[in-house]
């Protein structure tokens, strides 16, 4: 994995920048501050309650590991909130 | 006074009664027929507390983005708590929008449940019944047990319920007006053909809101508003979790006709005779 470089992403209409090669997994785990394994599942048993679509298409958490991110992608990462 | 008997609560009494009565959707069984939304609350704890003063099992929250400030706190709260999600697709204008956000919201809370909101404008608020109908197919399609928020309409109802919803939510009136039940007449008219449960969803304000709606036959209440915004929304939860029982007691119970005339209750024969 090259992580010399730096892509250009969307993250819930906002722009960062994440290593080149970073995944779906490994955007969740940083913004979520929460160890998750390959399965897409917190290591510590819990439940993350968060889903992402990644270009308008929900990437399954059992995918996560195995999606890398590419520049100019948008990501949204929604969780519950207070709703009627 | 001696010869007053024992006092006995009115709750030991009905208990029973609601107990053997469960409201029933998508084949699970709850104890309670108030289903109370998270939407409007100020605070996490004040609405924690609001929730279990209401007695509901069922609660409803919106997909949104997540932020690293408020971390899924609400979400641990309801696991917490034992409160089964039901995630919504509130703010969604399209069958697009709403499928997709269903899809979000069953992946993150790993429940297949939607409650459909495809709304036709901010001012109103009020669904739109071509998209609705849309994205209640698609959605049945994809394997989603919809909760289809509808107008108070008996053929749009109908309709919703033959394209494979689970339970079938008319509004009592635009979401967050409080103005209670509009148009009785129809409700009465959605709950004799549905042979889905009927939600009474949106527009409640007090508590006797919600026990015309389980009058009139709907087989639970859907509320956010009329608590999570009350000047006491602890005490109000707790008005609605009675109101509900109540107005279902009633509905089972056999109302008396209306009559033009006074009745008398007590017997004419037998008067003392004062000369």
């Amino acid at each position: 994995m090259n992580t010399t470089t730096t892509i250009a992403v969307t993250i819930n209409g906002e722009g960062r920048q994440l290593d080149a090669g970073a995944t779906v997994l490994d955007l969740v785990a940083a913004a979520t501050g929460r160890e998750i394994g390959p399965d897409g599942r917190p290591a510590d048993g819990g439940r993350l309650g968060v889903a992402v679509a990644l270009n308008s298409e929900v990437v399954p958490r059992v995918r996560w590991a195995a999606t890398p991110l590419a520049a100019g992608d948008a990501v949204e990462l929604v969780t519950a909130m207070q709703g009627g | 006074m001696g010869i007053q008997p024992e006092t006995r609560t009115g709750g030991a009494l009905s208990e029973p009664l609601l107990a053997a009565d469960p409201f029933t959707v998508d084949g699970v069984a709850f104890g309670s027929r108030l289903i109370m939304g998270t939407g409007g609350a100020p605070s996490l704890d004040g609405l924690g507390e609001a929730l279990e003063a209401s007695g509901t099992e069922l609660t409803t929250v919106a997909m949104r983005r997540f932020s690293p400030a408020e971390q899924g706190s609400l979400f641990e709260l309801l696991v917490e708590k034992g409160i089964r999600v039901l995630p919504n697709t509130a703010g969604c204008f399209t069958a697009r929008d709403a499928v997709l956000t269903a899809e979000l919201a069953r992946e993150a809370l790993e429940t297949d449940w939607v409650k459909l909101e495809v709304i036709a404008d901010e001012t109103t608020l009020l669904p739109d019944p071509i998209e609705l109908a849309d994205a209640t197919e698609q959605l049945v399609d994809r394997g989603f047990k919809v909760f289809a928020y509808t107008n108070d309409d008996p053929v749009l109802a109908r309709r919703l319920e033959q394209l494979g919803a689970v339970a079938v939510m008319p509004l009592g009136a635009p979401i967050g007006t409080g103005l209670g039940i509009l148009n009785p007449h129809n409700i009465e008219l959605i709950v004799a053909r549905a042979e889905v449960p009927v939600v009474l969803d949106a527009g409640i304000g007090t508590a006797s809101d919600a026990a015309l709606a389980m009058e009139l036959g709907c087989d639970a209440v859907l509320l956010a508003t009329a608590v999570t915004r009350a000047q006491d929304p602890v005490r109000m939860a707790a008005a609605f979790r009675h109101a509900v029982a109540a107005g279902r007691l009633a509905a089972q119970a056999g109302r008396i006709p209306r009559r033009e005339h006074a009745l008398a209750s007590s017997p004419m024969e037998g008067r003392a005779q004062f000369l």
